[in-house]
């Protein structure tokens, strides 16, 4: 009898609790479902950590944004390859001094039009020191920028840019730079209308810009929770809206990311979270993607080091990389989602090349590691009491894996005492690395700005460069970098560049591991999902079913 | 009563004090520069870094940070996080949603725990007794996360009956399955303490007497048992309701609520000093007044107790 009562109750609540969550589902199924062009995709996205002006967008979230609502000199393909949008020519004869004239008729999607200025005024205010642009770099190339951004500096403009009229502006650089081109398709060369220089604050809440999507309304952007696009009718360009309209909801995680997009609830997904990369694939079959990208992973063991300097630290250098088995671990751990590296750059990009002269460095060779070794002890004696440690965040990403697969690799080819760090936040791994306070080597990925073999070079591994955690200098090397940039084509600025990383193979300043390759997935209501060079996918393509 | 009042509000300052002061501190001692954190991978230049550096006045010693920090507040100006936005926006952004998800789970965990607990407590030894105290047994030794992600799964993944995930408007519905992962474990120690409590009360005298004087067994149960037997239950649900204002990290990270919990987290990370320690002081001051709540309360279900 009791026993009949008690069960009577917890179905009652049972039914009560489920009817209630029951009408939860009905409710939200409408928004995904429309024809085939007029469907609002909804993507995922993570919240933008800056005011979305291009100038102060360092990092994805706030990248993915800026891309689709304004429109550069040039965009970027989903090869990489660059193409005209808002230019009608770029033209140099010595790769020092550009003259840039722009289509007509283009506009912001608040009717100002643009022009020599929108760009000029844009990147001005990028480089001037008073404004505290984070992308501020972006720029260094342009004579003049020494002085508007040095500390302190007063300076608004920079002497290299000038406009010659409405449609015309000429770039003069410090020095000549062959690939320099390649860049005007990167969120910081994006023109600006001048409202946003009158208000950086308020435009940054609610941008205009010039590019295929424009912000839904004032207030589309809703903090944390969601950035809702629509396709702006007068733009006119190879990256044409192909659907309704780009939601990006924001996710705290991957993983809750992933439920949504297996119950249909989110469109696409652009990283499949680490503990679902094992079954990605049986979830979701023909809906799944492995794409290469323009980025890498890579292993800085710095010079300063006493037991890594000089011709000891190289032959140790290589001992490490060829100690490491990056077939199985990108096999194993990543079940296929990363390439073995073979040099210093990405395979997407043009020029790359994956037989490089001392690639055979970045091989799985334990009985020569063990040889090389054995070669340093006799320049100078490894020191037991400052055993190698890897360094990497804990916070963001998931190193921890691969690290412990390093390490176990080194360990066991070279019997030396290796260990992996974690440092609990990121911001605490930089600010060794800045302030030149490593103890041992720091793990590094780099994702490519602009599709350059030099945007994987120059900016990690030349004397002095802001990224060069190693502190690796070889005025060889800096000459090779310069005569690349200086070359009269791209052809041959790549050959050059390559001719550099022979150099950089020798010395292995960083260890490359393996290139990144984007998982990712989508929702039974999309088609024509692709991703491009970057990794990112190509929003604009995506259309409903 | 009004003079015991006003004395907690005034002990609300120390605690105010002494807390922000604490946290702050904390913060500032944290590794790692916070600049490094807005740059990125990629790093800025050292004038960018001294631009950041001053406007979040992060060039001046702890003290004179500390008293900005305080001036700030007092004139009730909590500044900006790192993303160069208002500070008390952000709050009044997220805790509606945090404060929804608390109550719910709060009345959920509150009836049922106490529903269950006083149906168990009088039938102590009996079926229901005993499979409910092996159930609540379960869900205190399950981790949240584990629950979380296995209701997730089951009821928005596999039975489709309500969004995996909760939107930006948090509604009602969506909230409901967060709620009830929230409110289990705590469901689970209310189930308990009022079981054991009720055992308590039932075998006292005054009970006795009022079965003896006549009164109906209904009577008896709410008014005399199951009314004197609610002060630990209430004092563990004040507790919990400021736990639960404080935003359950785990629990908003699994269902993507835009709730205090997650808006602290992300501050820790990126090591947004003034976003922390504006969200923990307000926290704080959320828990003083809900532990003042349940003071208050003592004296209405126990009218024994007195203040002065």
């Amino acid at each position: 009898m009791r026993f009949t009562r008690t069960s009577q109750m917890l179905s009652v609540a049972a039914i009560a609790v489920l009817s209630l969550s029951a009408c939860g589902g009905g409710s939200t199924e409408s928004s995904t479902e429309a024809g085939t062009t007029d469907a609002v995709i909804v993507v995922d996205g993570s919240e933008p950590q800056n005011p979305l002006i291009p100038t102060s967008t360092n990092e994805v979230g706030g990248g993915a944004i800026l891309d689709l609502i304004f429109a550069g000199l040039v965009s970027y393909d989903a090869d990489g390859k660059p193409q005209n949008e808002m230019a009608e020519s770029i033209e140099t004869e010595d790769a020092q001094n550009y003259t840039i004239t722009l289509k007509e008729g283009k506009t912001f999607t608040n009717g100002d039009p643009v022009t020599a200025s929108s760009f000029v005024d844009a990147w001005n205010y990028g480089a001037a020191a008073k404004n505290a642009q984070l992308s501020s770099y972006f720029f260094e190339s342009i004579e003049g920028y020494d002085e508007a951004s040095a500390e302190g500096s007063t300076v608004e403009t920079m002497s290299g840019l000038t406009v010659v009229d409405d449609r015309t502006f000429t770039v003069k650089l410090s020095q000549p730079e062959s690939d320099w081109p390649l860049r005007l398709g990167y969120s910081a060369f994006f023109p600006l209308p001048a409202a946003a220089l009158e208000d950086p604050a308020a435009f940054g809440e609610n941008p205009i810009g010039n590019g295929p999507y424009k912000f839904a309304s004032e207030g589309a952007w809703q903090h944390n929770q969601q950035i809702e696009l629509v396709p702006n009718e007068e733009y006119e360009g190879p990256q044409a809206a192909q659907n309704g309209g780009v939601t990006f909801k924001i996710y705290q995680n991957d993983t809750t990311a992933y439920q949504d997009l297996i119950s249909d609830n989110l469109d696409v997904l652009k990283t499949i979270p680490t503990s679902d990369i094992k079954n990605f694939k049986n979830d979701l079959g023909e809906r799944s993607i492995e794409s290469p990208y323009a980025g890498n992973q890579t292993i800085a063991v710095p010079y300063y080091l006493p037991n890594w300097e000089g011709e000891a630290g190289k032959l140790r250098r290589q001992a490490l990389s060829m100690a490491i088995n990056r077939d199985e671990i990108t096999e194993v751990i990543f079940n296929g989602g990363r390439e073995p590296a073979k040099d210093f750059t990405a395979p997407v990009l043009e020029g790359y090349s994956a037989d490089l002269p001392g690639s055979e460095n970045l091989e799985y060779n334990p009985e020569e590691a063990k040889k090389l070794w054995a070669d340093a002890e006799k320049i100078s004696p490894y020191d037991e009491s400052q055993p190698l440690t890897i360094g990497y965040n804990a916070d963001k990403g998931d190193h921890k894996t691969w690290v412990e697969a390093v390490v176990n690799n080194i360990k066991n080819n070279l019997g030396i005492e290796v260990e992996g760090k974690p440092y609990a936040t990121f911001k605490e791994a930089r600010t060794e690395a800045t302030e030149e306070t490593l103890t041992g080597a720091l793990r590094s990925g780099w994702q490519a700005d602009y599709p350059s073999l030099y945007n994987f070079l120059g900016p990690i591994y030349a004397t002095g460069a802001g990224s060069n955690d190693a502190r690796y200098s070889n005025p060889e090397f800096d000459q090779e970098l310069t005569d690349g940039l200086a070359a009269s084509s791209v052809e041959e600025g790549n050959e050059a560049m390559n001719k550099a990383q022979e150099q950089l193979l020798e010395d292995l300043p960083a260890i490359p591991l393996w290139y990144q390759v984007a998982q990712g997935g989508w929702s039974n209501n999309v088609d024509n999902v692709e991703f491009g060079w970057n990794g990112v996918p190509l929003y604009y393509a995506i259309t409903g079913k | 009563m009004a003079w015991y009042i006003v004395r907690r509000f005034l002990q609300l300052i120390p605690v105010f004090l002494g807390a922000t002061l604490l946290v702050y501190f904390l913060v500032f001692s944290l590794p790692g520069d916070a600049t490094a954190a807005i740059c990125g991978e990629r790093g800025c230049t050292p004038a960018v870094i001294a631009g950041l550096r001053e406007q979040y006045n992060l060039d001046q010693p702890f003290w004179i940070q500390y008293l900005l920090y305080l001036k700030g507040v007092v004139t009730f100006d909590l500044g900006t996080n790192f993303s160069g936005r208002p500070i008390a926006t952000i709050i009044a952004e997220v805790f509606p949603t945090t404060a929804k998800l608390a109550i719910m789970a709060l009345v959920i965990e509150a009836v049922f725990g106490i529903a269950f607990g006083l149906i168990a407590g009088l039938r102590k030894g009996k079926l229901f007794d005993s499979s409910v105290l092996v159930l609540s047994l379960i869900v205190i030794a399950v981790p949240i996360f584990v629950l979380g992600f296995l209701m997730q799964f089951l009821i928005g993944v596999k039975l489709q009956w309500t969004n995996p995930t909760v939107s930006g408007d948090a509604t009602f519905t969506e909230l409901l399955l967060p709620a009830v992962v929230l409110g289990l474990v705590s469901f689970a120690y209310v189930l308990r303490l009022t079981r054991t409590s009720i055992i308590e009360n039932v075998n006292a005298d005054y009970v006795r007497t009022a079965t003896a004087k006549g009164l109906s067994r209904k009577r008896v149960v709410v008014v005399h048992v199951l009314r004197n037997s609610l002060i630990p239950v209430v004092t563990f649900l004040g507790a919990d309701l400021g736990a639960l204002m404080g935003g359950a990290i785990v629990t908003e990270g699994i269902f993507n609520v835009n709730g205090v919990g997650n808006t602290l987290y992300r501050a820790v990370l990126n090591g947004d000093g003034p976003m922390v320690v504006s969200i923990v002081t307000f926290l704080i001051l959320i828990f003083c007044l809900a532990n003042l709540l349940v003071d208050l309360l003592y004296a209405w279900l126990d009218p024994r107790i007195r203040y002065a």
